[in-house]
């Protein structure tokens, strides 16, 4: 097994289509092990499509996705449900079991996959929800908590197993300043103190570029630049500069692939 | 002519993958059965949702059908003078035919609907793909418990129907029409069989209850992740559900009492 390569996730010549349209077109991306690698682009080029082609809900047309020594796409059931405790994933709206409240969603993976004791389950549940600041919250049930507290309960949860990667879908938005910094550090201790492979989709430059060891920014099915982020800010790339400026003129694309705007609202093309 | 064949082929292979996908599904799903004897609960906590919850409709309806089957029996039997046997042809008709039928339907329609509505929206919340990433397999889960739940209280609905239909006869037979009490109960236990009528009656009901929640979670499932997408699955289970109970009546009804 080549589990002790260096990278956790080596991903070669994946090539995704969702009908005609090809979401990935080629993309090569390896994941360091106990680093935070961060993936950025602009939104709708496929981020969260990653993050499932990893995971195995989707699978690719062609190429690769090596896990830890082992090919995803050709994974059966078992060995893949065997992966997946652990993997952790944040999903970009939470995800929570909405019939069950705070505490017995983070409860949830400990208690299918463990034998722990309630009070041990107890305890661990009020750590992880004590990290996202919200050991407090347990007795809410999902719907009444704000979408930023919804996706900070969902951490808690993704993490509850310590898993040995975790994937965070756009963790930071709808974070206030001071949850945000909290975010931040936290995923960069999660990192640091436990050695956790994390893999970060987002679309804020800042602190994306801020908290990664290494980041890929991808568009329209290509891996447009990687690097470190000095090396990133460093980019003659015309459009990597605008993408981390945020300059609204240059390159990158900010339409769905359209027809020509003038021909459209004068109807010529049906 | 051709694009109504083409549209008619469309349709067959669509109806054809859409039953491969289903029987694939149920394979799976049974699959998972076996895993949930040591956490039972999880079935206990789906047959109060699927069964206890039906409860009421359940009996409310089966009261007044009974009350209904004996004012029109006794209209009938009371021109050849044969009201004694009000009892029996209302047992009968309720354990052979009305009780799984009627139950089947108003199962399809109060808790069909309510597992489809459920599952498709924990689709469409990313629900069970967040279990699926959590290494829990959401068939086995979250549809294994309410399939084992919906396919055992079926039957238990369809006999609570039947015994509160009997009793509406009686109130109406005997309390109000003036059937002799004695003979309404001697003649029913004399005529209604145990394998042939009640036998029978209960096999239909598991059937019916098999094929209701089958396709109850199973449109659940595959909904397309939407709101529309999920009153549409909504709607076919109730549509589906209900058309699946007549017509494996009749087919059930012709192999068993031909
Ligand atoms: N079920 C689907 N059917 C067809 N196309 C889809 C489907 N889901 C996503 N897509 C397409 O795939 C592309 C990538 O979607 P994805 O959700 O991965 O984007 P993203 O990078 O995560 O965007 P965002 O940053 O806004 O979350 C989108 O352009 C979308 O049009
Ligand atoms: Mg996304």
């Amino acid at each position: 097994m080549e589990s002790t390569s260096n990278h956790l996730i080596q991903i070669r010549d994946l090539v995704y289509r969702r009908g005609n349209r090809a979401i990935f077109d080629g993309v090569d991306i390896d994941i360091q092990r106990g680093k935070l690698t961060a993936i950025m682009g602009p939104s709708g080029t496929g981020k969260t499509t990653l993050l499932r082609l990893i995971g195995g809900q989707l699978r690719p047309d062609e190429g690769s996705v090596v896990v830890d020594g082992q090919n995803v796409p050709d994974l059966k059931y078992g060995a893949l449900y065997e992966l997946r405790k652990r993997m952790g994933m944040l999903f970009q709206n939470g995800a929570l079991l909405t019939d069950i409240n705070v505490f017995d969603n983070v409860a949830f993976p400990l208690r299918e996959h463990t034998d722990l004791s309630e009070s041990m389950i107890r305890d661990l549940v009020l750590m992880k929800l004590h990290a996202v600041g919200l050991r407090g919250a347990r007795d809410l049930m999902p719907s009444e908590l704000s979408g930023g507290m919804s996706r900070r309960v969902a951490l808690a949860r993704a993490i509850a197993l310590d898993p040995m990667m975790i994937m965070y879908d756009e963790p930071f938005t709808g974070q206030d300043p001071i949850s945000m910094g909290v975010l931040v550090s936290l995923l960069r201790s999660l990192t640091d103190a436990l050695g956790l492979t994390s893999v970060v989709v987002s679309h804020d430059v800042k602190e994306s570029l801020s908290i990664a060891d290494y980041v890929y920014v991808i568009s329209e099915g290509k891996v447009v630049e990687h690097g470190t982020p000095s090396t990133l800010e460093q980019s003659t790339s015309p459009w990597v500069q605008q993408f981390i400026q945020g300059q609204s003129d240059g390159p990158v694309p900010f339409h769905f692939p359209a027809p020509d705007y003038a021909e459209d609202l004068l109807g010529n093309n049906s | 002519m051709i694009g109504f064949l083409q549209r008619l082929g469309a349709t067959t292979i669509g109806v054809n993958e859409r039953l491969g996908r289903g029987s694939l599904f149920l394979w799976h799903v049974l699959g998972g059965f076996p895993g949930l004897l040591p956490r039972f609960q999880l079935v206990i906590q789906q047959m109060y949702s699927v069964g206890v919850l039906s409860l009421l409709i359940i009996a409310v309806a089966g009261l007044f059908v009974g009350m209904v089957l004996a004012l029109q029996g006794y209209n009938t039997l009371v021109d050849f003078g044969a009201t004694e046997s009000l009892g029996v042809m209302v047992a009968l008709s309720l354990v052979r035919e009305l009780g799984p039928v009627v139950a089947g339907l108003l199962f399809a329609g109060r808790a069909g609907s309510a597992l489809t509505a459920e599952i498709g929206l924990m689709k469409a919340t990313e629900q069970l793909s967040a279990m699926e990433m959590m290494a829990v397999d959401p068939l086995h889960r979250i549809v294994a418990p309410r399939f084992l739940a919906g396919i055992l209280s079926m039957p238990l609905l369809a006999a609570i129907f039947s015994a509160v239909a009997i009793i509406g006869g009686h109130l109406v037979g005997v309390e109000l029409l003036g059937v002799d009490e004695g003979a309404f109960w001697s003649q029913m236990q004399a005529k209604v069989d145990l394998y042939d009528d009640i036998a029978n009656g209960v096999i239909k009901s598991i059937v019916f209850g098999f094929v209701i929640t089958w396709i109850a979670v199973f449109e659940g499932y595959d909904a397309v992740p939407t709101s529309e997408g999920v009153s549409r699955a909504t709607t076919n289970t109730v549509v589906h559900g209900s058309l699946a109970v007549l017509g494996l009546d009749f087919i059930l009804t012709a192999l068993m009492f031909d």
